[in-house]
């Protein structure tokens, strides 16, 4: 199971990257594996605003559909239109080009609710994973 | 095997229509007359009947395989209620008779069957009234949620915005009550598979409507705390609901309308045996006590004193029609019967052999494959086969050994928080007999994925499709035999 270790992340298995006030996010490689291959990405639309922890995006395996919660509150301000067509980068490259979508940041202070790698690595551990 | 236009032969006619004899006139638009003949397969009677009844023998149905779908119950349904409901007097009733002025004298054994099934319906569940008409268990939820709102609207809730529902239930429940305004909240389970009282607690406040619940949950497990759980929601003057998914790991033995809950619905093909699946027809009776009686859907049937049956509109309070006439009638005849066949005895030990079969499959499977929750069951066991998967050997590709061992896998990947899921439910219909050959094909998948994993990924190589690449029909949908690839699916 790999972790980046420079990530924040969710119990719900979301990563988080915050450069300046822009938070880029996706889903850990541990919820890629449990999803299966990803076949349908519904994105959010872009100029939308989210509360932490509101559901935002779905995404669609084989096995099931899943919803997935915007990891800090602010302005959508770009969606990651590559996975209208090909939603497996979100299986090749999680941490990567697999990004879902990019947050700009209310409020800072919100970072406290993530874990660091190491918490969520710890977390995982005691999920069995 | 071929799909019937690729049988198709120039010219070639099932059925030759005469020269009209009657002068025609054509009443359509020409700008909306179809330019060129629509493309149907040109065949003969013989052709099609041959086409459709080599397919139907391909099905792979409750009459001719062990079916343990965990969570849909695949339970045989007896073919003496089929006769019952094909009976003239009720196959050929229309339905408008009864509303007609002195029409009811004509349609009292109807009637008659509507009233007393309603009755032992509350008798069954613990419930002041039902009503017939939802048409299928989603159609119910959604009725029961309507009550719920009428029920907040008639006594100024105003402040009620929030539904909740278990993270363990059906995704219907969340669709329901949205469809019905309300937002949702969820609540994670707890290690022995119930809901999270502290969680719950949290949750709760002067703008909790209610909470949907089913018991036994989707994990096959009691909820031991369900009168905590009433007391709780009933605080806040939210209203208790009772998902009858699972009905029929109770019947007899418990009634929704005792443990606390206000409202509920039974999805009549699970509990009472009328046909399964393919879009029905279904029917999902609602039950509610004294609280939301008075805002029960109408038509209603009553006796008068005069000792006939009757329909009654007089309800100022109802929510009104839910679906056309009396739901669907001929589905609530069989249901009818069964219970009639059965009775009081024979309903309970439907209930008892549900739960021990699927207590003795998960004893015997318990070994090999980890089971979930170790505690007594209700009518399904769930098991995770991550040990299985953990030699490469996925929930999936046992689901594909068993077919090739004639046996309808049981549900995988639900419930979804489970890791490879593998949810079982025998039902009571079937013997020890088949229940231990089906316990032994698990075992063999089991050793098979110690020796040969890799032979897992060529099954089911018995069957008209072999393994179908899942993926790629879900990422480049084809929807159209004939036109090019729709890739977009979007």
């Amino acid at each position: 199971m790999e972790i980046e270790e420079n990530y924040l992340y969710t119990k719900e298995h979301e990563w988080v990257s915050i450069e300046d006030n822009i938070a880029t996010m996706g889903i850990s490689d541990y919820a890629q594996e449990a999803l299966g291959d990803v076949t349908y990405v519904e994105l959010p639309q872009e100029e939308v605003e989210v509360e932490q922890f509101e559901q935002f995006v779905s995404v669609e395996s084989v096995k099931a559909a899943s919803d997935i919660y915007a990891p800090m509150g602010g302005k959508v301000t770009e969606v990651n239109r590559k996975l209208e067509d090909t939603p497996a980068l979100i299986n090749k490259d999680c941490y990567g080009k697999g990004w879902i979508a990019k947050i700009e940041v209310r409020d800072m202070d919100e970072s406290t609710n993530l874990m660091s790698a190491e918490e969520y690595r710890n977390y995982l551990e005691s999920l069995g994973a | 095997m071929e799909l019937i236009f690729e049988k198709s032969v120039e010219s070639r006619r099932g059925f030759c229509f005469g020269a009209s004899d009657v002068p025609t006139q054509a009443s359509i638009p020409s700008k909306y007359a179809r330019k060129e003949d629509a493309l149907l397969p040109q065949v003969s009677e013989l052709d099609v009947v041959r086409h459709y009844t080599l397919l139907s023998q391909k099905n792979f149905s409750v009459d001719t395989h062990f079916y343990p779908l965990g969570s849909c119950t695949m339970k045989y349904n007896p073919k003496f209620t089929e006769a019952l409901a094909s009976l003239p007097g009720f196959r050929d009733l229309h339905p408008l008779l009864a509303q007609l002025a002195g029409g009811e004298r004509w349609t009292q054994g109807a009637l008659q069957v509507l009233y007393e099934l309603e009755q032992w319906m509350c008798e069954m569940t613990g419930f002041k009234n039902f009503t017939m008409q939802p048409l299928a268990g989603a159609h119910g939820e959604l009725t029961g949620i309507m009550l719920m709102a009428a029920y907040h609207k008639s006594k100024g809730n105003t402040q009620k915005k929030y539904v909740i529902i278990p993270d363990s239930a059906h995704g219907t429940n969340p669709a329901s009550a949205a469809l019905a305004g309300y937002e949702t909240v969820s609540i994670p389970s707890n290690k022995e598979g119930g809901m999270d009282l502290e969680a719950l607690k949290a949750a709760v406040n002067e703008k909790t409507a209610g909470l949907m619940m089913t018991v036994p949950s989707t994990y096959g497990v009691f909820e031991p705390n369900i009168s905590e759980i009433a007391k709780i929601i009933h605080s806040v003057d939210g209203i208790m609901y009772y998902d009858g998914a699972n009905l029929n790991a109770l019947l007899g033995r418990a009634r929704p309308g005792d443990l606390g809950f206000d409202v509920m619905h039974v999805n009549m093909h699970k509990t009472f045996a009328t046909p399964h699946g393919g879009g029905g027809p279904g029917a999902g009776p609602v039950g509610v006590n004294e609280k939301l009686s008075r805002f029960l859907a109408i038509s209603r049937v009553v006796k008068r004193d005069d000792g006939l049956y009757a329909l009654d509109y007089d309800y100022p309070e109802s929510i009104g029609y839910i679906a056309s006439f009396y739901g669907n009638f001929a589905i609530l005849v069989r249901a009818y019967g069964y219970v009639l066949m059965l009775g009081r005895e024979g309903l309970m030990d439907t209930t008892n052999h549900a739960v021990l079969n699927a207590n003795y499959i998960m004893k015997k499977l318990a070994p090999y494959y980890k089971v979930c929750f170790d505690r007594i069951c209700m009518h399904e066991s769930v098991f995770s086969a991550k040990v299985q998967a953990a030699r490469g050997v996925h929930a999936i590709d046992i689901a594909k050994f068993l077919i090739d061992q004639k046996i309808h896998p049981p549900t995988v990947y639900f419930p979804i928080s489970v890791p490879e899921a593998i949810m079982i439910e025998p039902t009571e219909t079937e013997s020890k007999q088949m229940m231990d050959r089906f316990i032994e094909k698990m075992i063999e998948a089991d050793i098979l994925s110690q020796r040969d994993p890799a032979a897992f990924s060529k099954f089911p190589m018995t069957m008209p499709v072999e393994r179908p690449d899942e993926v790629k029909a879900a990422r480049d949908v084809k929807t159209s035999f004939f036109l090019p690839a729709v890739t977009d699916a979007a």
